[in-house]
């Protein structure tokens, strides 16, 4: 680092040479930090704060003066059924969207390897088309697709007019259909520009010595690929356990009688479908430790791979 | 790579069919949302649907776009998302710059801390941004759906960015300096140029954030109809019981175009950028 004997204090104002003084990185990081503590760190601390306060429709309205309350919020909640049965269906949810999404994902990134350029180039922008569509139009399409009366799966399956989002599971699977849909894309890219930055020798060599697809797979890409399956992995869980949109579309904002909601998404209807802003931001800090649990068991596997930051 | 397909020559004429029938099978649902959209209202209520249409009809879209300003929509849309990218992406550049152009203190816990910013979930935060935009005035403007996704975009943006400041190799930055050039002048018109291929792979990320966005707009535009985004508007048409799905696949195709224009555009610096990114 030759730049360190420049690092001056000194002659700020005089000289205009001394391109690395030491307020220049806090300069250039300044909007990021504004921005990110306005909009981030302020309303996580804000999070916290409503949900100790006894804080509904009145106080908001200025009827009612806002009630400290402890952990009241959380202890309702705990005592809540639906609260560990939304959770448990989140976490289950979840979790197949993630295996689901990393098995299909990497299946095709190692086929995109085995085949010329024009199905190649084919799959590639199918993959696009999918990731590129918007979660809300995503879902009325996958909706309409297994539409009891109009859409065409139901026909080809010849199923009549079963409804797909009835059934509690069917609901599920049709959800986790659509969001696998559009987030294998990310995982599928990812991996095969992995995949073709390991050199093709040690591929060659590995076919050469009479080494099977699978074997190949498991035994020569895997551990080269493990940094990257780390990063997919850990951004499929975080986008999974938050799914959103696709829910409070495809079961019309949880399902008959909430029997599809998520965190998320029950979250949601407490605060402002039913007011309870205290309860809500209860669920959100609930989801936040949980995410934030996950990050601190990626950021152990970063190190353990000696990953410089 | 290509000697090992050839020793295999009918296994990869397998790969190749399902590689086709599999791209296919993903791209149909969108091939359905288009083909839905241009056909007749009597088609689509037809028990059974036939894969093509033998007369197209842009009576959807006109529906479409007669009713609740769609048009307005639309653009509200395209000024929240080019918004958010481009500030986000100067922000992200100037911060990316710090952490890995200088040293100082704090460097790593700044790192890990925009790290551990990436899973904060964005929508466990809506009740507080909701007060926050309420305080500041900011509820039923645009303005409360681009401040917070300029905030939620910058920490990916950022971590993504840094490979590509990285790649800069810092002689040039040396040569700079004894060119005479200014700070500024090196920042903007040496590094940025560099780093623009960067930029752009990560600007794809947060432009579909602010486009797709729905739980802000649904619980930040609550009264101002003038100031809602496309997802809003999709929903007017769907109403669980008695959906217009002609209606929804059309404002579905005039809201998924733009997306998919703008990923066609970058998709070689988007695939290059990922892998520059995750090797890092």
């Amino acid at each position: 680092m030759t730049a360190h004997g420049r690092m001056t204090a000194h002659g700020r104002m005089t000289a205009p040479r001394p391109w690395r003084r030491r307020s220049t990185p806090w300069l250039y990081l300044a909007p990021a930090l504004v921005v990110l503590g306005g909009l981030l760190v302020h309303p996580i601390y804000q999070l916290g704060l409503i949900s100790l306060f006894q804080y509904t429709q009145a106080q908001v309205s200025g009827g009612e003066p806002t009630t400290f309350q402890g952990l009241g919020n959380y202890t309702e909640l705990f005592a809540d059924d639906q609260f560990w049965q939304v959770l448990l269906a989140t976490v289950v949810f979840a979790a197949a969207c993630v295996v689901s999404t990393l098995a299909v994902g990497c299946a095709l990134a190692v086929l995109l390897t085995r085949v010329r350029a024009v199905p190649r180039l084919a799959l590639m922008l199918a993959a696009l088309g999918a990731w590129a569509t918007p979660a809300v139009t995503g879902s009325t399409v996958w909706l309409f697709l297994f539409d009891p009366d109009f859409g065409p799966v139901n026909r080809v399956l010849g199923i009549g007019d079963h409804s797909w989002t009835y059934g509690r599971f069917s609901a599920f699977f049709l959800v986790l259909l659509e969001v696998v849909w559009c987030s294998f894309p990310f995982v599928m890219v990812t991996v095969y520009a992995g995949i073709r930055a390991v050199p093709a020798e040690v591929l060659e060599a590995a076919a050469l010595d009479g080494a099977s697809q699978w074997r190949i797979w498991r035994s020569v890409l895997a551990p080269m690929l493990r940094p990257i399956l780390v990063v997919v992995t850990i951004q499929s869980v975080i986008w999974d356990f938050k799914v959103f949109t696709q829910i409070y579309v495809m079961t019309n904002g949880g399902g008959i009688a909430g029997q599809n909601l998520v965190l998320n998404v029950y979250a949601y209807q407490k605060a402002f479908a039913s007011s309870q802003y205290g309860l809500g931001s209860a669920i959100g800090v609930v989801m936040l430790l949980i995410l934030l649990a996950v990050t601190l068991v990626y950021l152990r596997l970063l190190r353990r791979q000696g990953a410089q930051l | 790579m290509r000697s090992v397909s050839f020793v295999r020559r009918p296994w990869r004429l397998l790969a190749e069919a399902s590689a086709l029938l599999i791209a296919a099978a993903v791209v149909f649902p969108l091939y359905w949302m288009v083909l839905s959209a241009f056909r007749p209202a009597g088609e689509i209520e037809s028990s059974t649907p036939r894969p093509w249409t033998s007369s197209p009809s842009l009576d959807s879209f006109r529906r479409v776009f007669e009713q609740n300003e769609f048009g307005r929509y639309f653009l509200n849309s395209l000024v929240v998302a080019c918004t958010v990218v481009i500030a986000s992406a100067l922000i992200a550049f100037l911060a990316a710059t710090a952490v890995t152009r200088f040293r100082f203190r704090f460097r790593t816990t700044l790192l890990i801390m925009f790290l551990v910013a990436q899973t904060v979930p964005v929508e466990a935060l809506t009740i507080p941004l909701f007060f926050l935009m309420r305080d500041f005035g900011q509820l039923n403007t645009l303005g409360s759906l681009i401040l917070p996704h300029i905030a939620f975009s910058l920490p990916f943006a950022i971590w993504m960015l840094r490979g590509f400041v990285k790649a800069v190799p810092e002689a040039l930055e040396e040569a700079a300096y004894m060119d005479g050039a200014s700070r500024s002048r090196f920042l903007w018109q040496i590094l940025f140029p560099l780093v623009f291929p960067g930029l752009v792979a990560t600007s794809v990320f947060s432009f579909i954030s602010a486009w797709n966005d729905f739980l802000f707009a649904k619980s930040f535009i609550i009264s101002d109809t003038s100031q809602s985004t496309l997802p809003m508007a999709l929903l007017v048409f769907y109403k669980p019981d008695e959906p217009d799905w002609g209606g929804v696949m059309a404002a579905s195709t005039v809201m998924t175009i733009p997306v998919l224009i703008f990923f066609v555009l970058v998709q070689r610096r988007l695939v290059s950028g990922l892998g520059g990114a995750v090797k890092d």
